[in-house]
C-alpha cells in the first residue's frame, strides 16, 4: 500500500512539472510581426508603436517610483509610531511613559489635519523665498497628476503624503527635551504654532520652489540638505534646547537617578527608527533608482560606523559599553548621514557617522554636565548637534560623482574642490539655529500665557500618566 | 504562636522552601523585596553620571508556626538559605497574638 502511495506521489509531481511544457501557448497580444510583415508597416506606423513603447517605460518607471515612495512614506511614519514613542518611552520613568507615547501619537494626528489644511502648502505651495502660500490649502489641486517641480515622475499626492511624515516626526523629537513635566495641553498647541511658525519656513526654505536655501532649484545659499539634516534636526534639536532652558530641570535632577524604565523598549524603538530611516533618507531621492540605492547604503553605514564609535568612546571612559550609548549611536550617525545621504560616498558614509558617534556622546556627557540644562532625553545632543556637524560634513564629503546636483562635470563639495559649499552649509546651519531659537522663544512666551507649560510639582511627582491621561501604563497585578 | 520572618538571597528561595516542605512545613507567605544590611550595591553609568544602586533585590519568607514547631524550622531555614557571604539576610521572629482561618473561622493553633 506504501509503495502504491509513494508511486503515486512520483507521477503527480511528473505532472504539475510538465504541465507548463503540455500546454498549449496562447498568442500573446502584442505579437512582433513577422520580417516579411515588418517591410510592409508604414514609418507612421512604427512611430506609433514606438511612442507607444516610451508611454509604457515611463509608466513603468513610474509605478516603480511609487511603489518606493508610498513604502517609504509608510517606513517614515513607522519611524514616529512606534518607532519613537518606543525609543523614548523605554528612556523616561513608569510614570509617564503613556504620556510620551501620546506625544508623538497626538502629533500624528495633529499634522496631518494641519498639513492638509494648510501645512503643504505653505511648504510647498508658490515660490517664494521664505514660505509658500495657499495655492494648494485644503490639498486643492494636489492629485494624481505629478508636480515635475518637485518629482515628476509620482502622483503629486504621494509627495504630499511623504513630506507629510517627516512633518510629523520633525516636532515629535522635542518631546525628547520637555519630557516629564510638560503639560499635554500646553504641548499640543506649542507643536502647532512650531509647525506653522518654524517647520513650514525651513522646509521651504530648503526644499519648496523659490526657497533662499534650495539648492535643487536655484536658492540664492544653495544648502546641500538630502533629507532634513537642518529643516528636521537642527530646527528640532535646537528648539529642544531652548526649551529644557526655559521649561527649567525636572525635580530632582540631576542628583536622583532617573535612568530608563525600560531598555527594552528603547531597543526596539532604535531598530525601528534604523530600519525606518531607509524610508527617510532613501526615500528623499524621490524615484527607486540609483540615487535612493546611494542613500539606502550610506544611511545604513552611517548608523553602524556610528554605534560603534559611541561604544568604542564609552568603552574607553566607562571600562564598560552599555546598551543605551550603542543604541544613542546608532540614532546620532542616522541624525549625522541625514542632510548627507544622496550626496557622498559609502567610506564618507562611514567616516560622518564615526565622527557623529563621538561628537554627540562628547555633546550628551560632558557638554550637557557642564551647563546642566536638563534635555531630558537628549534631543539637542543628539539632533541638534548631530544635525549641525551632518550638515556640515555634507559641505565637505559632497560628491559630483555621488550625486551631479547642480549639473553634469559640476562640483559639489568640498572633496570635489568646492569649498564654498561649506560656506553655504554653514548659512543654512544658521537659519535653522536662529529660526529655531527666535521661533521657539515666542512661541514658549505665548503657550505659558495661554495653557501654562509644566505641571505643578504635585503632578510631577505622581506622573504625568495619571495626572495628565488618567491611565497607568502597567496594570500587571492579576 | 511565632511568626518567623526570613529574608533571603532569591537564589536560595527553592532550596529553602523545599526543605520546609520536608519537615512538613507547607503554608507560607512569599514576597519580592529590596534591601541591604551591610551589602554594597553596584554602580551604574547613565549619560555620563554615576549612581550608586544600593537596594538589592530580596526574598521575604513568612511562616506562622505553633511553638513546638519553631526551633526545627529556624534551623532548616539556616541550614539551606546559608552561603556564608555577605548578604545571605536576616531571620527575625515575633509572637503571634491570634490566628483564624477564615473558610471555617477556627481559632488558634489549629487554624495554622
Amino acid at each position: 500500500m506504501k509503495r502504491m502511495g509513494v508511486w503515486c506521489c512520483l507521477l503527480i509531481t511528473l505532472m504539475v512539472i510538465a504541465s507548463p511544457l503540455l500546454a498549449q501557448q496562447s498568442p500573446s497580444p502584442a505579437t512582433p510581426p513577422t520580417n516579411s510583415a515588418a517591410a510592409q508597416e508604414t514609418p507612421k506606423a512604427i512611430a506609433d508603436r514606438l511612442n507607444q513603447l516610451e508611454q509604457k517605460t515611463a509608466e513603468a518607471e513610474s509605478h516603480a517610483d511609487n511603489a518606493w515612495m508610498l513604502m517609504s512614506a509608510a517606513l517614515v511614519l513607522l519611524m514616529t509610531g512606534p518607532g519613537l514613542a518606543l525609543f523614548y518611552g523605554g528612556l523616561v520613568r513608569q510614570k509617564n511613559v503613556l504620556a510620551i507615547m501620546m506625544q508623538s501619537f497626538a502629533l500624528m494626528a495633529l499634522i496631518t489635519v494641519l498639513w492638509a489644511l494648510v501645512g503643504y502648502s505653505l511648504c510647498f505651495g508658490g515660490s517664494g523665498p521664505i514660505i509658500g502660500n495657499f495655492e494648494h490649502a485644503f490639498l486643492r489641486g494636489v492629485g494624481i497628476a505629478p508636480n515635475s517641480d518637485y518629482a515628476a515622475t509620482i502622483p503629486q499626492m504621494t509627495f504630499m503624503v511623504y513630506q507629510l511624515m517627516f512633518a510629523i516626526i520633525t516636532p515629535a523629537l522635542i518631546t525628547g527635551a520637555t519630557a516629564e513635566r510638560m503639560k499635554f495641553s500646553g504641548t499640543m498647541l506649542f507643536m502647532t504654532l512650531w509647525f506653522l511658525i518654524v517647520y513650514a519656513p525651513m522646509a521651504h526654505m530648503v526644499w519648496g520652489k523659490g526657497g533662499l536655501l534650495n539648492a535643487s532649484l536655484g536658492g540664492r545659499f544653495p544648502t546641500l540638505d538630502f533629507a532634513g539634516g537642518t529643516v528636521v534636526h537642527i530646527t528640532s534639536g535646537v528648539s529642544a534646547l531652548v526649551c529644557a532652558l526655559y521649561l527649567g530641570r525636572r525635580l530632582g535632577y540631576p542628583k536622583q537617578p532617573m535612568p530608563p524604565h525600560s531598555m527594552v523598549l528603547s531597543f526596539i524603538g532604535a531598530c525601528l527608527l534604523w530600519v525606518g530611516w531607509f524610508g527617510f533618507n532613501a526615500g528623499s531621492a524621490l524615484a527607486s533608482g540609483g540615487l535612493a540605492t546611494s542613500a539606502f547604503v550610506a544611511t545604513h553605514f552611517g548608523a553602524a560606523a556610528a554605534a560603534l564609535s559611541w561604544s568604542l568612546a564609552e568603552w574607553f571612559k566607562n571600562g564598560r559599553a552599555s546598551a543605551l550609548g550603542a543604541i544613542s549611536g546608532a540614532v546620532a550617525g542616522l541624525v549625522a548621514i541625514t542632510p548627507a545621504a544622496g550626496f557622498v560616498g559609502p567610506r564618507s558614509a562611514l567616516a560622518i557617522g564615526f565622527i557623529a558617534g563621538i561628537f554627540c556622546y562628547w555633546m550628551v556627557t560632558k557638554f550637557k554636565a557642564m551647563f546642566g540644562y536638563d534635555d531630558a532625553l537628549d534631543a539637542f545632543g543628539v539632533h541638534g548637534a548631530g544635525g549641525t556637524i551632518g550638515a556640515l560634513l555634507t559641505g565637505v564629503c559632497a560628491r559630483m560623482l555621488v550625486n551631479p546636483m547642480f549639473g553634469e562635470g559640476k562640483p559639489v563639495g568640498g572633496f570635489d574642490g568646492h569649498w564654498v559649499q561649506v560656506g553655504y552649509q554653514l548659512v543654512g546651519i544658521a537659519f535653522a539655529w536662529i529660526l529655531a531659537l527666535v521661533g521657539t522663544i515666542v512661541i514658549l512666551k505665548i503657550v505659558e500665557v495661554v495653557t501654562g507649560l509644566r505641571v505643578s510639582e504635585e503632578h510631577e511627582i505622581e506622573g504625568l500618566d495619571i495626572t495628565q491621561h488618567g491611565e497607568e501604563a502597567y496594570n500587571l497585578e492579576s | 504562636m511565632m511568626k518567623i520572618e526570613a529574608i533571603i538571597q532569591p537564589s536560595r528561595f527553592e532550596s529553602v522552601k523545599d526543605a520546609l516542605l520536608e519537615i512538613g512545613i507547607e503554608g507560607m507567605t512569599v514576597t519580592e523585596v529590596r534591601g541591604h544590611g551591610r551589602q554594597k550595591g553596584h554602580t551604574e553609568v547613565y549619560r555620563g553620571r554615576e549612581y550608586t544602586v544600593d537596594l538589592l533585590p530580596k526574598v521575604k519568607l513568612e511562616v506562622v508556626l505553633p511553638d513546638a514547631l519553631v526551633n526545627r524550622a529556624v534551623e532548616t531555614i539556616l541550614k539551606s538559605a546559608k552561603t556564608g557571604k555577605i548578604g545571605d539576610g536576616k531571620i527575625f521572629l515575633s509572637r503571634i497574638e491570634e490566628a483564624i482561618r477564615i473558610r471555617n473561622e477556627e481559632h488558634g493553633e489549629s487554624a495554622l
